[in-house]
């Protein structure tokens, strides 16, 4: 029989041999070419999507960096009592009375003997034709210095005031002298005097702390706004959304996952939850408006109706990556709890609990970084506008006060007319980023280090 | 985990406080974003100068703002709104059906509506109403008989102008702009080119053709935008043929990438406005809730301090930024002071 068969197969012998297992053949070569082009749309994916990466970051860092730079012109300014304090007594009540008006014309006073003792060549031979150089909150910057030291009145006290946007522009690049013609805020010469100002110190660039902790500023002083009040009421904003989101979070995914019957209405409630973290943003704003504001009659503006909006807009991703967090605690835990005579209600807050804790906390902070960059909502509750320039001074007008957010605020100056706006919108846009990576790195950290597997 | 209960209770308590007291210290506006600019100046320097704390000045247009103005009386609802435009016999109806009976009007300066395109863009420097109407109007009038509009090309009906793509884009409906471009412009233009007279002798009454005259072309050559100028500076930057309409004040921020078309010959700026002599000009409002003054701090001082003459004369900082300041400013310093009402009351 064996013999027999053996001339049945006289050709399989000799096609195995043609196969060399050094050479590979046709089919196995155009698997390998399969392969190799796979590979090659992968990385092609990939470079594709770093190269926008870096377009994106390298525009917003260079757009942005501007922000962080500010002209300041320092002078010093003879704070005259004729003007200031007209009838002579220091009584703040009427120091009180003269007005910013009063203090533009010594500022441009001042700056006007600059250029007169530095005998300066230029055109400008008015106090008045100062008027283009100086940031309109300079007035204000002095007038609150005054109101707080009235004895000061009479003496000459050094300021660094702010320079105008367009002063500002010029030594950023951004003011070109071929546009300045068309320009009525400025003229050549004023640009020509800057030039002369600049070595001898008295124009200068530097760090500019206040567009970090300075609030916003109305349309014809972008050089004074800064993004710090827009800040504080996105702290208080991410402050109602953790302490509202988490606990209600974290009880509504234990209850379901762990106590709740499998029935159909919890059946119900999953699909609703699902639902829920699919919707709109805008939606859960309209839903505040008519909730918080029209029937409960909480303040608008407010960042607390702020972080009660964007709570309901958390609550579902929270929820949805704490359920996935308790699922992957093994049962055996549980079980093994239970065996050794753990009521239900130890074993999930004694050992579950803590193992999921990283999970937990990782969605948490994804969901509030989602919070953190939302905008939409905020429009229809009145967050967006020009709100944000009374600081808050304590947690009940933190969260009472009219305030806006980060990204309101990004929003805000994007579209506001003067180009400087813009710079300051890239500005804002770094300093949300820097938060956001800075949130995704502490919950990739976490994930990281106390993330169990079994 | 103190500080989590300190905070919790803290929120529990703010929220109490805030459910029983929602009285609110701050005024609140909302309305035209033509508006905007001249109302967060006003109230930055009222912040600065007053006891009283900062406005807040909310944007989203003319309609928006006296709608939400409109809602009723109370805290939770806005005290000012601010327009572009006349308050309508409409909405005085529907203010008046939600209890806001009083209402104060003040005019506060007069803003030039202008059209511009990109600087380097085709030569786009002179415009008639009639130019205007004949380049977005859906009907126009060729060779003496209403048609559909034909033309594709600015070059198409009037040899003067470049030869290049008609393409507009204007303010949405929800503007003050959008009314003030239409009677000025495009009636203007309709009664320019005879277009007017033509649908009145097609059969159509004196109302309807009035309102034929406000339409403008719907197949992609007129583009409404809905957003801010800045929407439309960014369409006009990515559309060499473009042109837009803009505010004169926004338009004279960013000289350097608009250039501006004159209009029946006079060129836009504050002195030709104030003059009465470039014809597409429109008033600026806001509107006071009189139930307001006197429960929330500070309203009255800001609508005073807004027109005053500091502030809204022509050398104020409002002036400055490009609105041209209104001759009767004393009238209406007058009719603030005393808080006259619309509609002839006390």
């Amino acid at each position: 029989m064996t013999d027999a068969s053996l001339p049945a197969n006289p050709a399989a012998p000799e096609t195995r041999k043609s196969v060399s297992l050094v050479a590979p053949d046709a089919r196995t070569q155009k698997r390998k070419a399969a392969e190799a082009r796979f590979r090659m749309y992968g990385i092609a994916g990939i470079a594709t999507g770093i190269f926008f990466l870096v377009v994106l970051l390298s525009t917003i860092v260079a757009s942005g960096t501007g922000a962080f730079q500010q002209t300041f012109i320092n002078v010093s300014v003879y704070l005259d009592p004729a003007k200031l304090d007209k009838k002579g007594n220091r009584d703040p009540e009427d120091i009180k009375k003269v007005s910013t008006f009063g203090y533009t014309p010594l500022i441009q006073q001042a700056l006007f003997d600059v250029v007169e003792t530095n005998n300066l060549e230029t055109p400008l031979a008015k106090r008045g034709d100062m008027k283009a150089l100086i940031s309109a909150s300079a007035a204000a910057q002095l007038r609150d210095v005054v109101l707080e030291n009235p004895g000061l009145i009479g003496e000459t006290v050094d300021f660094r005031i702010l320079a105008s946007s367009r002063v500002d522009g010029y030594l950023k690049d951004r003011v070109k002298r071929e546009d300045v013609v068309r320009d009525k805020n400025i003229d050549a010469e004023h640009l020509d005097l800057i030039d002369l100002l600049v070595p001898l110190g008295i124009v200068e660039k530097t760090f500019n702390m206040d567009f970090v902790t300075g609030a916003d500023a109305s349309e014809s002083r972008p050089e004074a706004a800064g993004i710090g009040v827009a800040m504080a009421g996105s702290f208080f904003m991410m402050l109602v959304v953790l302490v509202l989101s988490l606990p209600i979070g974290v009880a509504a995914s234990i209850y379901l996952e762990e106590f709740a019957p499998k029935n159909r209405w919890t059946d119900l409630i999953e699909v609703n939850i699902a639902n829920l973290a699919a919707v709109p943003s805008i939606v859960f704003g309209i839903l505040g408006l008519a909730v918080f504001i029209q029937f409960m009659h909480l303040p608008q503006s407010a960042p607390l109706v702020g972080g009660l909006v964007l709570t309901l807009m958390t609550l579902p991703t929270i929820i949805i990556s704490t359920r996935a967090s308790l699922k992957a605690v093994p049962p055996s835990i549980r079980d093994a709890a239970l065996g050794v005579g753990a009521s239900k209600m130890q074993a999930v807050f004694h050992h579950v609990l803590p193992l999921a804790a990283p999970g937990i906390l990782t969605g948490t902070i994804i969901g509030l970084a989602q919070a953190l960059g939302e905008t939409a909502p905020l429009l229809l509750i009145g967050m967006v506008g020009f709100i944000a320039s009374n600081a808050p001074d304590g947690i009940a007008s933190g969260l009472l006060d009219p305030n806006s957010a980060m990204p309101a605020q990004i929003y805000e100056w994007a579209k506001r007319a003067d180009p400087a706006f813009y710079e300051r919108a890239w500005g804002g846009i770094i300093i949300l980023l820097v938060f956001l990576i800075t949130m995704n790195t502490i919950a990739v950290i976490l994930r990281r280090r106390f993330e169990r597997r079994w | 985990m103190s500080f989590v209960k300190l905070t919790t209770s803290a929120l529990a308590l703010a929220a109490l406080s805030a459910t029983t007291a929602a009285a609110r210290d701050q005024v609140q506006v909302a309305g035209s974003s033509t508006v905007l600019p001249y109302a967060s100046i006003v109230a930055e320097a009222f912040g600065e100068n007053f006891d009283f704390p900062t406005p807040v000045v909310e944007s989203g247009g003319s309609s928006a703002g006296l709608k939400r103005f409109c809602q009723g009386v109370g805290t939770e609802h806005t005290d000012i709104a601010n327009a572009s435009r006349a308050i309508r016999e409409k909405e005085i109806k529907a203010c008046a059906d939600n209890g806001v009976t009083d209402i104060i009007e003040v005019r506060i300066g007069y803003d030039g509506i202008v059209f511009a395109s990109q600087i380097d863009g085709p030569a786009y420097t002179a415009f008639s109403q009639a130019d205007i109407f004949n380049a977005l109007a859906p009907k126009v009038m060729v060779d003496g008989a209403l048609v559909d509009n034909p033309h594709t090309k600015w070059s198409d009906f009037n040899s003067d102008l470049p030869d290049a793509e008609i393409l507009a884009f204007i303010p949405g409906t929800k503007h003050g702009t959008r009314e003030v471009f239409e009677e000025k412009v495009m009636v203007a233009g309709c009664e320019a080119t005879g277009a007017h007279d033509a649908m009145i002798a097609a059969g159509m009454s004196e109302d309807d053709a009035e309102d034929a005259c406000l339409e403008v072309r719907t197949d992609g050559r007129s583009v409404d935008i809905d957003g801010d100028y800045t929407e439309t500076l960014a369409s006009i930057d990515a559309n060499t043929n473009a042109i837009g309409v803009f505010g004169l004040a926004f338009y004279e921020n960013n000289t350097d990438s608009l250039k501006v078309a004159t209009m029946a010959g006079i060129e836009p700026t504050t002195e030709s406005i104030a003059a009465g002599e470039y014809p597409v000009s429109r008033p600026l409002f806001f509107y006071i809730k009189k139930a307001h003054i006197g429960v929330i701090p500070g309203l009255k001082e800001f609508a005073e301090f807004f027109v005053a003459d500091e502030i809204a004369g022509p050398d104020g900082p409002l002036a400055q930024y490009g609105l041209v300041s209104d001759p009767e400013l004393a009238a209406t310093q007058e009719a603030v002071f005393d808080e006259q009402v619309m509609g002839g009351g006390s």
